[in-house]
C-alpha cells in the first residue's frame, strides 16, 4: 500500500494559493489548511480498497485513440472571436501588461 | 526582473581551456498540418489577426478538443526517424500559467509520459559523426503571437499593454529534447548550430514541417552550463529562449561560455533563469528566474482520451521513412563522383539536399555544386543567412545553369541573374528578359563589333594574321567590352578566327 499522504502544511496552502492567483489572508490560510488536509485524506482512503493492480484512472470512458481527420473546418470570424473580450485593438485581443516573459 | 551588472565576458578560447560546456537542446517544430491540433481552424502563417480561431482553441465553455490524427502520425514519423522508442499509451497533460498566450490559461501538452522517447541521431560536425542522445519528442500546441504596445522596440518592457493574435494557439508542435550534450568542448558553438540544422534537413526529409526559422515554424531553446571538467557535477544552467536562426543558436552558445565564465571565475553563481537572446547587440539579458513560482501544475487533460499506437501502425509509418541521412551521403557521394574533400565541403556547407534537388531538377552535380558552394554561399555569408535561408530554390538555380548550357547567358550573366532571382525579380528567365541579360549571338551584331576590334586593334590583328591565335584574347575583350559582357565568346573567336586565319 502506498504510504499515507503527508499532512497539508499552511506552507502548503499559502504556495497553492499564489500558484492559482488566489489571495488569502492568514485567517483563511489556517481555516483551509486543515479542511485541506481532511479531503486529501478522504480522497486517499481510495487507496485502501483499489488493489495495486488496480491502474490510477484519469479519464471516465473507456476509450482511446479518438482522432479526427486533418481536415479545415470554418473559424468564427473575428468579430465573433472577439466579442467576448474585455477590450479590442486591431483585431486582436487586448489584455494587461504582460509582466515577465513570454512562455 | 532587473538586468544586473555582469563582470566582463571571457574570451570563449580561454573559457573553453578552462571549462567544460554542456549543451541541451531544445527543438520546437511546428507541423505543416492543413487543420490545429485540437480543431478544424486552419493552420496556416501570416493570415489576418483573429481569423483563425474557434471555441475549442478560445477555450470558450463546452467545446471539446478532438486530437488531429495527422499530427500524431507526423509525432509518431518523428520520433522513428530520430530512433525513439514510441510510447505504448500516452497522454495529454494541461500546463497551466497565467501568461494570455493561451486563452484556455492552459497549453495543452505531454508530461511524463511523451509519444516518443529514449533515441539519438547522428550529426555532421566539420565532417565528423557526433551522436546526440534523444530525451524526448512529445506533442503540444503552439501558442498565440503577443504584439507588446507603447514599448520603444515591441518588446515587453515599458509596454502599457499588450494584443494578443491566437491564429497560432493550437497549431501543433512537437518540442525535441535533447539528452544533456557533453564532450563537444570547443566545438560546442557547432554541435548546437549542426543539430538544428541536421534536424531541419531530417523534417525536411520528412515533409512534416516548413521548418521555417524565420517565420517561427522551428525554434531553438539553448540550455547551458559549464563545470570545471569532464567529470565534475554538472554545473547551473541558463536557458536561452527562442532562437530563430543557426546563426543565432551558435552565437548564443559562444556567448553563454564567455558570460558563465566570467562569473564563476568571479566567484559568482550562476542564475538559473531563462535568457533572451538580442540578436542586434549579440548578448542575452536575464529573464524569468526558475524557482519553485514556477510550478505548472501538470495534469492529466481529461478531455482528450489516451494515445495508445497501435503497432502495427507504427511499423506502417516506419515503412514510410526516407532513407536515413548518413546512408543518403554515402550513396550521393557515389552518384556524384565527388572526392572525399568535395562532400566534406558539401557537407560543411550544409548544401547536400539543396545540391540533390537542384540536380533533380536538371543541372549536373558539379554545377550545383559550383553554384551553391561558391556564387550563393558568398552571398549566404554575406547575408549572415544559411544557403537554404537564401530566397532562391534549388529549381531555379537548375534554371540558370539551364541559361548557361544552352548558351543563352554566360558565367558572368548567370551571376546577375542569380542577383535577379534573390532579389526577389521573378524566375530566372523572367530575371533575363527584364534586365536585357541574354547572350549576343546574333552574327549581324557580332560581326560588326568583331570588325570594329579589328580596326581599332590593327596590331593585334596583324599577330594574328601572322599565326599567334593567343592574341585573340585582346580582340573577344573588346568585343565584349563593347557589349557589356553579353557576346557570346566562342561565337567571336570563331568570327575572328575566319576573318584573319
Amino acid at each position: 500500500m502506498p504510504d499515507p499522504r503527508p499532512a497539508i502544511t499552511r506552507d502548503d496552502v499559502a504556495h497553492l494559493a499564489q500558484l492559482a492567483r488566489i489571495e488569502l489572508t492568514a485567517a483563511e490560510l489556517d481555516h483551509l489548511a486543515p479542511q485541506l488536509a481532511v479531503i486529501v485524506e478522504s480522497v486517499a482512503a481510495v487507496s485502501a480498497v483499489a488493489a495495486q493492480d488496480v491502474p490510477p484512472s484519469s479519464h471516465a470512458l473507456p476509450l482511446q485513440n479518438v482522432f479526427r481527420r486533418d481536415e479545415v473546418r470554418p473559424s468564427l470570424s473575428p468579430q465573433e472571436a472577439l466579442a467576448g473580450a474585455p477590450e479590442s485593438e486591431q483585431q486582436r485581443f487586448a489584455v494587461p501588461r504582460i509582466l515577465g516573459e513570454e512562455a | 526582473m532587473t538586468a544586473t551588472a555582469s563582470p566582463a565576458l571571457v574570451a570563449f578560447d580561454d573559457a573553453i581551456a578552462r571549462f567544460d560546456p554542456v549543451l541541451g537542446l531544445e527543438v520546437h517544430v511546428e507541423l505543416n498540418t492543413a487543420s490545429k491540433m485540437f480543431c478544424g481552424c486552419a493552420a496556416v502563417f501570416g493570415a489576418e489577426p483573429n481569423t483563425q480561431t474557434c471555441p475549442v482553441c478560445l477555450g470558450l465553455p463546452g467545446a471539446l478538443p478532438v486530437v488531429n490524427e495527422t499530427a500524431v502520425e507526423s509525432a509518431i514519423r518523428i520520433g522513428l526517424a530520430l530512433n525513439c522508442e514510441i510510447a505504448t499509451w500516452c497522454r495529454f497533460a494541461r500546463k497551466n500559467y497565467f501568461y494570455p498566450d493561451m486563452p484556455k490559461n492552459f497549453q495543452t501538452s505531454q508530461y511524463d509520459e511523451p509519444i516518443a522517447f529514449n533515441g539519438y541521431t547522428e550529426i555532421d560536425v566539420d565532417g565528423e559523426v557526433f551522436r546526440v542522445e534523444i530525451e524526448r519528442a512529445h506533442m503540444e500546441e503552439d501558442t498565440g503571437k503577443s504584439l507588446h504596445v507603447g514599448g520603444a522596440t515591441g518588446r515587453i518592457h515599458g509596454a502599457s499593454h499588450s494584443l494578443v493574435d491566437y491564429n497560432r494557439a493550437g497549431i501543433p508542435l512537437i518540442e525535441v529534447v535533447t539528452k544533456p550534450i557533453e564532450g563537444a568542448g570547443k566545438l560546442a558553438p557547432v554541435v548546437a548550430r549542426a543539430y538544428v540544422a541536421h534536424l531541419r534537413v531530417l523534417l525536411s526529409g520528412l515533409g512534416v514541417s516548413d521548418v521555417r526559422m524565420d517565420q517561427g515554424s522551428l525554434r531553438c531553446d539553448v540550455n547551458l552550463s559549464l563545470r570545471a571538467s569532464a567529470d565534475a557535477p554538472y554545473g547551473t544552467r541558463s536557458e536561452t529562449k527562442n532562437l530563430n536562426s543557426l546563426r543565432s543558436v551558435e552565437r548564443a552558445v559562444r556567448y553563454e561560455v564567455s558570460r558563465q565564465a566570467a562569473l564563476l571565475d568571479s566567484g559568482e553563481r550562476v542564475v538559473q533563469e531563462t535568457r533572451h537572446w538580442h540578436e542586434d547587440t549579440g548578448i542575452t539579458t536575464a529573464g524569468r528566474e526558475k524557482s519553485d513560482a514556477e510550478d505548472y501544475r501538470y495534469f492529466p487533460e481529461p478531455d482528450l482520451v489516451p494515445i495508445a499506437p497501435d503497432r502495427a501502425w507504427v511499423a506502417q509509418l516506419q515503412a514510410t521513412l526516407p532513407e536515413p541521412l548518413a546512408e543518403r551521403r554515402t550513396r550521393l557521394q557515389t552518384v556524384w563522383e565527388f572526392s572525399d574533400l568535395e562532400m566534406r565541403d558539401v557537407l560543411g556547407a550544409g548544401a547536400m539536399l539543396l545540391i540533390e534537388q537542384t540536380v533533380a531538377a536538371g543541372a549536373s552535380p558539379t554545377a550545383a555544386k559550383k553554384w551553391w558552394l561558391s556564387e550563393l554561399a558568398r552571398r549566404a555569408n554575406d547575408a549572415g543567412t544559411t544557403l537554404e535561408e537564401l530566397s532562391i530554390t534549388p529549381a531555379q538555380v537548375a534554371g540558370v545553369q539551364a541559361l548557361v548550357d544552352t548558351g543563352r547567358v554566360n558565367d558572368k550573366l548567370a551571376r546577375e541573374v542569380l542577383e535577379g532571382v534573390l532579389a526577389g525579380e521573378g524566375e530566372p528567365a523572367d530575371v533575363v528578359s527584364a534586365r536585357g541579360l541574354e547572350v549576343v549571338s546574333d552574327d549581324g551584331a557580332l560581326t560588326a563589333a568583331v570588325d570594329r576590334a579589328i580596326a581599332h586593334n590593327p596590331e593585334v590583328a596583324a599577330k594574328i594574321r601572322d599565326g599567334k591565335a593567343a592574341a585573340a584574347g585582346a580582340l573577344i575583350g573588346a568585343v565584349m567590352k563593347e557589349l557589356r559582357g553579353q557576346a557570346d565568346a566562342a561565337r567571336v573567336r570563331e568570327l575572328i578566327v575566319e576573318k584573319l586565319g
